[in-house]
């Protein structure tokens, strides 16, 4: 059956997970469901302690069975040590069919790859994938197709019941003996805990694994004692190198600088720069440097920023110290500067994922979101995006908040090189669609800036502005000029991965990727 | 024209193809490794065989190494190898067999 990006969604996909085919970005606004709960055991008798010795002892106290999900934050980025830690102990206990349930999943988790080709973990539900275990999904080794959500989408999966939680595992800097447990302090500082929330929240038992134990109470805690089983000390968590990165690049390619330029043109001239404007940036060389190139923009008229929000880095932060962003709510910290930020700021928040990007829940920040910048893996004429998939049809992508800021924002714009090497990333059909293009507003390249014909008010708002606009599919002919026009990636029929769209439609499948050939 | 020696050309960089010739068995015989394989395989393939007509080379074992070069480049490898493989390195035919 056809959705409402074109796509194919086979009958047998969605009758096997129960899922209405991809309708529209906002088709289920208003829509009544009942939440989720998990099954919680009190803890009435004072003279008992949380602590376990080993995660071996809170695999056994949480009764660890064959089937089970599993759920992790990655707050620890590639330096995390605790989805592997849990998962070679439940596979050296001889537990099968795993199902793990992460908020992403990086080059740090690569060993789970390994569990895949066992049999060990059987099921991926994850907002991003990368390295091997990509491949071990584009191969069809898991028994079920993998499933991305987007980190709002995530959030509503769990609230609404489509994913129960059995054991969530959450990594913590800091801890007391309660479970209160905090982003901030200990020897693997990642600043927030927000991605985990909605775990603590939800599933039947909650672990928490830290390696600093702190004196109680350990507040204001990210994760709160009410909803913590047991807390184990290990240990090391992470590898603070990896959690963060020291400095953030800011990028001296004159080709990300013009991008930047556009971008922040586009910005600047657009109906929704006034002040108390809110915004967010990725981590990416041209959205980084829109940051440094708004500032003057916003001193010389008075315009100061209502909210920032999103991946934290320190560019963001010393606008927050300039006082030319009046808050900072953060779901993610990049760098030591965002999370030296967020100790020592007081209008620098920790949020919830949920109050980040959940469409189904009662109002999120990204709906009063003005401008988002974003990358693509490619764009196509309809405006729809890929993240996910790569130029060989492999997973090795996270649409993040890529699909949740873009359709909440006023003013969403992907920022991308027209050709990266001979892949063109303007095309004529995305292979994945991963953000619909009915929420993406502006395609910044180095060859010109598209605007979609959805929004009449923003191609008038630049009639005049001298930048150089462009219909997509004069970007898309510019690109073919220069690399030629690419074939269709060929796929076996067999669908390896689901696309989940925010709201729980299925908005795309991945399939079974086939050796090349050269006949048809 | 004819392979008489084996002969390379290009790099492995980003964006260039290593493309080697070597005397062949009556045929051509071309492999291709691309790290673009998948949406450009048939294109390469078409203007490695379009550039060796037009050399007259009819006899040849051809491996290339594509690292997503655009066709202009594909194709001055293959020239560039050919040329060598015959030790030619000056006055070439620009504008005449070279393309």
């Amino acid at each position: 059956m056809k959705n409402a990006v074109g796509r194919d969604i086979p009958e047998e996909v969605l009758q096997a997970c129960g899922k209405r085919p991809y309708a529209g970005a906002y088709a289920r606004d208003g829509e009544a469901y009942k939440k989720a709960a998990p099954v919680v055991r009190g803890y009435v008798n004072p003279k008992r302690s949380k602590l376990v010795s080993s995660i071996r002892e809170a695999l056994e106290k949480c009764g660890i069975r064959d089937g089970m999900v599993l759920s992790f934050h990655h707050h620890f980025r590639d330096g995390d040590y605790v989805v592997n830690m849990v998962l070679e102990e439940a596979a050296a206990m001889g537990v099968k069919d795993i199902t793990i349930c992460a908020s992403s999943l990086g080059a740090a988790h690569d060993p789970v790859a390994d569990l895949i080709e066992q049999g060990i973990v059987t099921g991926i539900q994850s907002s991003g994938v990368r390295g091997r275990i990509g491949e071990a999904i584009s191969h069809g080794k898991l028994k079920t197709p993998a499933i991305i959500r987007s980190h709002g989408g995530r959030v509503r999966a769990i609230e609404e019941g489509d994913v129960h939680i059995d054991i969530a595992f959450i990594g913590a800097p800091t801890s007391d003996e309660y479970g209160n447990a905090r982003g901030v302090g200990g020897k693997s500082d990642c600043g927030v805990l927000s991605y985990s929330m909605v775990d603590a929240k939800y599933a039947d038992h909650v672990v928490v694994i830290t390696d600093c134990l702190v004196p109680a109470p350990n507040f204001p805690p990210s994760i709160s004692m009410v909803d913590v089983d047991y807390v184990c000390v290990v240990d090391e968590i992470g590898n603070p190198a990896r959690i963060v990165s020291n400095v953030v690049r800011m990028t001296k390619d004159v080709r990300e600088l013009m991008m930047a330029d556009y971008c922040t043109r586009i910005i600047a001239g657009s109906p929704y720069f006034k002040d108390g404007f809110s915004f967010q940036t990725g981590a990416g060389g041209a959205s980084l440097a829109v940051n440094s190139m708004l500032r003057p923009i916003m001193e010389e008229k008075q315009i100061h920023m209502g909210f920032a929000i999103g991946g934290i880095t320190k560019p963001i932060c010393d606008l927050l110290e300039a006082g030319l962003v009046r808050n900072i709510v953060d779901a993610q910290d990049f760098d030591l500067g965002a999370i030296e930020s967020i100790k020592r700021n007081p209008n620098h928040y920790e949020i919830s994922t949920s109050e980040y990007a959940d469409p189904m829940n009662k109002g999120a920040f990204v709906n009063q979101l003005d401008f988002v910048i974003l990358g693509a893996l490619e764009v196509d004429v309809d405006f729809n995006v890929n993240v996910v998939t790569g130029s060989d049809g492999i997973v090795r992508g996270a649409p993040g908040g890529h699909p949740d800021t873009s359709a909440g924002s006023n003013c969403s714009i992907i920022v991308a090189p027209l050709v990266r090497g001979r892949i063109p990333t303007i095309c004529d059909r995305v292979v994945t669609v991963v953000t619909p293009g009915e929420t993406v507003d502006v395609i910044v390249t180095d060859y010109g800036i598209a605007i979609n014909p959805r929004r009449q008010d923003l191609i008038d708002a630049y009639k005049d502005s001298g930048l150089p606009l462009k219909t997509i599919e004069e970007l898309r002919d510019i690109a073919y000029s220069i690399v030629g026009r690419p074939e269709q990636i060929q796929f076996d029929d067999q669908v390896v991965g689901i696309i989940e769209s925010r709201d729980g439609t299925i908005l795309d499948v991945v399939r079974k990727i086939r050796p090349y050939s050269f006949e048809e | 024209m004819e392979i008489k020696k084996a002969a390379m050309a290009g790099t492995l960089e980003s964006s260039d193809a290593q493309v080697t010739v070597e005397p062949g068995n009556g045929t051509i015989e071309l492999s291709i490794e691309s790290s673009v394989i998948h949406q450009f395989g048939k294109q390469i393939k078409a203007t490695i065989l379009e550039t060796l007509n037009r050399l007259d080379v009819k006899d040849a074992k051809v491996t290339v190494v594509d690292k997503g070069a655009l066709d202009c480049t594909l194709k001055a490898r293959v020239e560039c190898a050919v040329y060598r493989s015959n030790d030619i390195t000056e006055n070439l035919p620009w504008g005449g067999v070279i393309k």
